[in-house]
């Protein structure tokens, strides 16, 4: 941007705190911009109406808002396609440094090169586009049970083509071989009739969903907007995104000793007692006869929360339990039922279930530890510790009915590949724990780390269906979310509606491979050689391919490594005899910047010698600009991140875990130089954190002050 | 579905709370025209009031700074903070529906300069902190808060002290005169995402709720644990501000109990988990009792459990808790179940107990011919044309799950399925 006009506000005790005259002259001075004005409340209707004034005016392609934080008044800042950059003149320097300082002014100064330096080096964005006509938004649906039936119809119905693929030769799924369903609907106390008949009908009559039976996907070549897929059965097609709904297996209860399953054909699992009840009566398999009374053991999470087996809930069992004691009653009245349980688990409403299961009686609830079952002829005894009155049990019974969890149909993609993606980070999803796909599962459930394919249903995490009946409506809005967003260019979470995206200058391009294999998201593939093949449209713009690139190479219209350096570059360096060291701090704008926001508005005060560049993520962070700093006389570097490791609050997965994998290399590299690695520090600060922000700064401004200023300055 | 094609393909959630906010969002990132109304003066509704979510015990800040972003992004996006729905007429596809906003005393002009807070005087209850602390008629409750502007009490101040405030502020954002504002939205479609209300602690009398100070609830527990709350982060006895050495959660207080709520709130296991976190997280020789009938941490969320099981401070014994009393030689509280008389816990005497209520559905407060059915305990049921019922307003569930019901629910609500 050439054109910029500088705005400085006083109001909100900025003009108390800051000689604004000093910060305008170096707009003005040094920068020469053509327009730079200070008024008492540039958010009001009479400052913003003077910007737009000059606006028009004077032409100004970009203006630099010298006044709260980026994150206030955002609506009051927006002047049509013209450029706004925020310098956060409020939180981050008046609310927090004293008043009439020399040091105070001189950040202003800083902030306000920092923010023209910023405004110049951007440049207008265009959003990516395909060529024209080969954007395809329809939407592959993989699985067609009860989710994925869902899904479909409810991409359908949006308008969506498409495509459902079933490996099986009938729809349906694990629903259509049940009995009975669990209540779904009030009183919660009935056995539903299994609905997936009407379901499947719906989607059969519907024109716009074309059916795959009997296929698997052999290959998925592509990205988000043009997928080509390819089936077991030979046949080809595009897609735009996808939604994985492949479900979940039962887990192999042979592998559990203790429920003697394969020892007596009257010991089965639950889905055993389901499909018999389904074919019409049950009876003990042993003899094909009709017991009375029926003496029916159910043992409660067979395999299920053992870490020797699935360490999870999976999360339906018990009702099933209670579904199937239900009508094990319904045919044996007089029938004996226990159910063995660890904790039984019928929460929200179904409270109501297992209380009318306990109002009709002769079911007795006992919490256990199940030990052994034997069979001795057609009968069986089970053996469980009776944990609430700490006594043995053993129970005869006729037939013994284990309730076994689910196991992702994800479980082992390397030996079984799903979707068989042609990215080079794998052929799927990426597992997060169990084998389940998934990222970010309490904000964001959605939040996958391969753009535009969604996971729905059992395959995601244990549910029951009503749950993922819901959860494949949620994953078909995501598909045609993220098809209408990037067909316009458009990023998606989290960050959403931005245009900008990653332009690789290949020429100089030395093959590392760092950034196709730190892109968390799988965007860039690599050729033989390999050099990065990108796929905008896989791209959440987060800038870890810009961070990871040794020869910076990657760089955003409004977001590169030759805009943070020129950022860094324009910060003034006092003389070592002035005793002012200067200290880079780069801060993640997701969490980091806000806490800084909240320390300023809880009066918190810090150093006025450190400088705060806000990245989109600590992954963006070239290792250049530490060079750069070092070099350019800074006496110490500090990043601010997002916690990482298992609960990681990372938006881009692992940006911060990579920068502190950067920064161990740089630490070596100070060592060689002779320079004291404590001079780059990497910290973790949660949004809530912003009263640790100035023990952070201050601790390490008296290490600063320990090991002496940088020895190369003003070399 | 419609017969007809519908008149608005807009939407209106009703509610800010997390499942609204996620149903908007999702709704308006899908390229709808979006009204979120919300009833109180921000939008975050409980879980701006939580310290942390289960099971990464992060803040729940980091999301909602992420939401509040991708509003503040989005054009389509229109938010109606400190506003209720009074009317909805008409029907699926073509909803015309009567929302009045209050007095806006503090206008959009605010910006959170801070100046008027020495001119106010009145202090009042805090509605952020559950009103456990007091606060200044004129304010904002964090500095996370959306809008990020101040908000006055409405009624709090008189004509003079609205005077006082006006002078002090430079930016003419105090409007004295403001007057309730009635508009009407037309719509195609309606999200409910009301949420829900802690069940009344006070109906547990043998539980001392409200006789005996240092028994609190859940939600309670949440605002003293958070930084921003009443005792700045510390979990203290309520009786003397002295930090807690040993603490009880007494879960399904008034929960699976037909003299009180007779279903499960489905997150008050995993909450007490995350508070025995807390408990421990302030001090680690801290002790922590839980008083269970099941453990309900289905899913995945059962790592959580067992990341606690094996504890050796934190016990946890089946049993439903009779009574709560003080030992009056001792100042401190017994919990009377079949552990604290006979087993493990005998005798066992705690500082605080927590106890760990229910949820109580909001319901839809609106006048219309077309309300949604609601179940036995008032959770709305779907199946109303145009109308969708999304997260606590339709059954107990945790902030994750309301999460995915409102992305659907977005796409329930455009296509109007």
């Amino acid at each position: 941007m050439d054109k910029i006009g500088v705005y400085l506000c006083s109001g909100c005790g900025i003009g108390d705190v800051v000689d604004l005259a000093k910060a305008a002259k170096v707009a003005t001075g040094e920068y020469k911009v053509p327009v730079c004005k200070t008024h008492a409340a540039l958010c009001g209707d009479e400052g913003t109406a003077m910007i737009r004034a000059d606006i028009q005016a004077a032409g100004l392609d970009a203006v630099v808002v010298a006044a709260c934080s980026a994150r206030a008044m955002s609506d009051a800042f927006q002047f049509g396609g013209t450029h706004v950059e925020r310098a956060n003149f409020r939180e981050h320097l008046a609310w927090c440094h004293a008043a009439g300082d020399e040091d105070t002014d001189m950040l202003a100064e800083d902030y306000m090169r920092m923010a023209v330096v910023r405004a110049q080096k951007t440049e207008p964005l265009t959003p990516f586009a395909l060529p024209e006509g080969t954007f395809c938004k329809d939407v592959l649906v993989v699985g067609g049970g009860l989710v994925g039936l869902t899904a479909a119809l409810a991409a359908a119905k949006a308008g969506s083509a498409v495509r459902l693929v079933e490996k099986e030769a009938a729809l349906g799924g694990w629903m259509a071989a049940q009995y009975k369903e669990i209540p779904e609907a009030p009183p919660y106390k009935d056995l539903e009739d299994v609905k997936i008949g009407a379901l499947i009908e719906r989607v059969t009559a519907e024109k716009n969903i074309t059916l795959h039976l009997g296929n698997t996907i052999a290959k998925t070549d592509g990205a988000p907007g043009y997928y080509t897929v390819t089936l077991s059965g030979g046949e080809t097609f595009t897609t735009g995104a996808i939604v994985l709904a492949t479900g979940a297996t039962a887990y192999d209860v042979a592998k559990v000793a203790a429920t003697g399953y394969g020892t007596s054909l009257n010991i089965i699992t639950r889905d055993q007692l389901e499909a018999m009840a389904k074919a019409g009566a049950i009876v003990q398999p042993s003899t094909g006869k009709k017991p009375e009374p029926m003496r029916v053991v159910f043992v409660q999470c067979a395999g299920s929360r053992d870490k020797d087996h699935l360490a999870y809930c999976s999360a339906e069992c018990c009702r099933i339990t209670l579904k199937q004691a239900r009508y094990v009653k319904e045919q044996y009245p007089a029938a004996e039922i226990y159910v063995l349980y660890k904790d039984l688990r019928a929460f929200g409403q179904h409270e109501n279930f297992y209380t009318a299961v306990l109002d009709d009686g002769g079911v007795t609830f006992t919490k256990a530890d199940v030990k052994s079952v034997t069979a001795d002829g057609d009968t069986l005894t089970v053996v469980a510790d009776d944990v609430l009155v700490g006594d043995e049990l053993t129970i005869e019974a006729d037939l013994v009915v284990l309730a076994n969890g689910m196991v992702p149909s994800t479980v082992d993609t390397k030996a079984n590949p799903v979707l068989n993606l042609g990215y080079r980070l794998g052929t799927d999803l990426p597992d997060t724990r169990y084998g389940f796909p998934d990222s970010e599962f309490i904000c964001f459930p959605y939040e996958t780390r391969r753009t535009a394919i969604y996971a729905a249903g059992a395959v995601r995490q244990p549910m029951d269906p009503l749950m993922a009946a819901d959860d494949a409506y949620g994953a078909a809005l995501k598909a045609i979310q993220a098809m209408d967003l990037i067909s316009q260019g458009m990023a998606v979470h989290p960050r959403a509606l931005d245009l900008s995206y990653p332009d690789f200058g290949l020429m100089r391009c030395t093959q590392c491979k760092r950034c196709t294999e730190e892109c968390p998201f799988g965007a860039l593939d690599e050729d033989v050689k390999g050099t990065p093949m990108p796929n905008p449209t896989r791209c959440r713009r987060c800038g870890i391919c810009m961070g990871a690139c040794p020869e910076r190479i990657v760089s955003f219209k409004n977001y590169n490594v030759n805009m943070v350096s020129a950022m860094i570059k324009a910060i003034e360096i006092p003389e070592e005899d002035e005793e002012k060291p200067r200290v880079l701090c780069l801060i993640c704008e997701n969490d980091a910047y806000p806490a800084l926001d909240l320390a300023g508005m809880n009066k918190m005060t810090y150093s006025a010698f450190v400088r705060f560049v806000p990245v989109r993520c600590l992954g963006s962070v070239n290792v250049i600009w530490i060079n750069d700093s070092l070099a350019s006389g800074f006496d110490g570097i500090l990043l601010i991140g997002c916690k990482h490791g298992d609960d990681y609050q990372c938006h881009f997965v692992k940006g911060s875990e990579l920068a502190g994998k950067r920064m161990e290399n740089v630490s070596e590299k100070l060592k060689q130089l002779a320079l004291e690695p404590e001079r780059v520090q990497i910290h973790e600060v949660a949004l809530t954190d912003y009263a640790r922000i100035p023990e952070i700064i201050d601790g390490f401004m008296a290490t600063i002050d320990k090991i002496g200023m940088n020895p190369f300055k003003g070399m | 579905v419609c017969a007809a094609k519908p008149e608005h393909d807009s939407v209106l959630v009703i509610g800010g709370g997390i499942s609204g906010m996620t149903a908007a969002i999702e709704a308006a990132e899908a390229g709808r025209e979006v009204y979120l109304v919300e009833k109180e003066p921000y939008l975050g509704g409980r879980v701006a009031r939580l310290h942390q979510y289960f099971p990464k015990n992060c803040p729940p800040s980091c999301g909602l700074e992420i939401n509040y972003q991708r509003i503040k992004k989005n054009p389509r996006l229109h938010v109606l903070t400190d506003t209720a729905v009074r009317k909805i007429e008409g029907a699926a596809g073509n909803f015309a529906v009567t929302v009045r906003t209050a007095p806006q005393v503090i206008t959009e002009k605010c910006t959170a300069c801070g100046d008027c807070l020495p001119a106010c005087t009145a202090e009042v209850p805090s509605a952020f902190n559950l009103g456990m602390s007091t606060t200044k008629a004129v304010g904002i409750p964090t500095g996370m808060a959306f809008p990020f502007r101040y908000h006055l009490e409405a009624g709090a101040l008189d004509a003079a002290g609205l005077a006082a405030i006006a002078a002090a502020c430079k930016y003419g954002a105090v409007d004295t005169a403001a007057a309730e504002k009635v508009a009407t939205l037309a719509v195609g479609a309606i999200v409910v995402a009301t949420g829900w209300t802690p069940y009344d602690a006070g109906k547990l009398a043998s539980l001392g709720h409200g006789s005996v100070p240092d028994v609190v609830t859940n939600v309670q527990l949440e605002r003293m644990a958070s930084a921003n709350g009443p005792t700045g982060g510390k979990i203290v006895r309520r009786s003397n501000g002295e930090p807690v050495k040993s603490v009880a959660f007494v879960q399904c207080a008034g929960s699976r109990d037909k003299n009180h709520l007779s279903y499960c709130s489905a997150v008050c296991c995993m909450a007490s988990f995350k508070q025995a976190r807390y408990v421990l997280a302030q001090d680690e020789a801290a002790e922590v009792a839980i008083f269970y009938i099941d453990r309900r941490t289905q899913g995945r969320l059962e790592d959580y459990l067992q990341g606690l099981e094996g504890n050796p401070k934190v016990k946890m014994v089946k049993g439903k808790v009779a009574d709560v009393l003080v030992n009056p030689a001792t100042g401190r509280l017994q919990v009377n179940s079949e552990a604290t008389l006979l087993g493990e816990l005998k005798g066992k005497e705690f500082d605080l107990v927590v106890l760990a209520t229910g949820m109580v559905p909001n319901g839809l407060d609106a006048e219309t011919a077309t309300s949604p059915a609601t179940d036995e305990w008032g959770f709305l049921v779907p199946g109303t044309p145009g109308i969708y019922p999304v997260g606590c307003a339709k059954r107990p569930v945790d902030v994750s799950t309301a999460n995915q019901d409102a992305t659907g629910t977005a796409l329930r609500a455009m296509t109007l399925a």
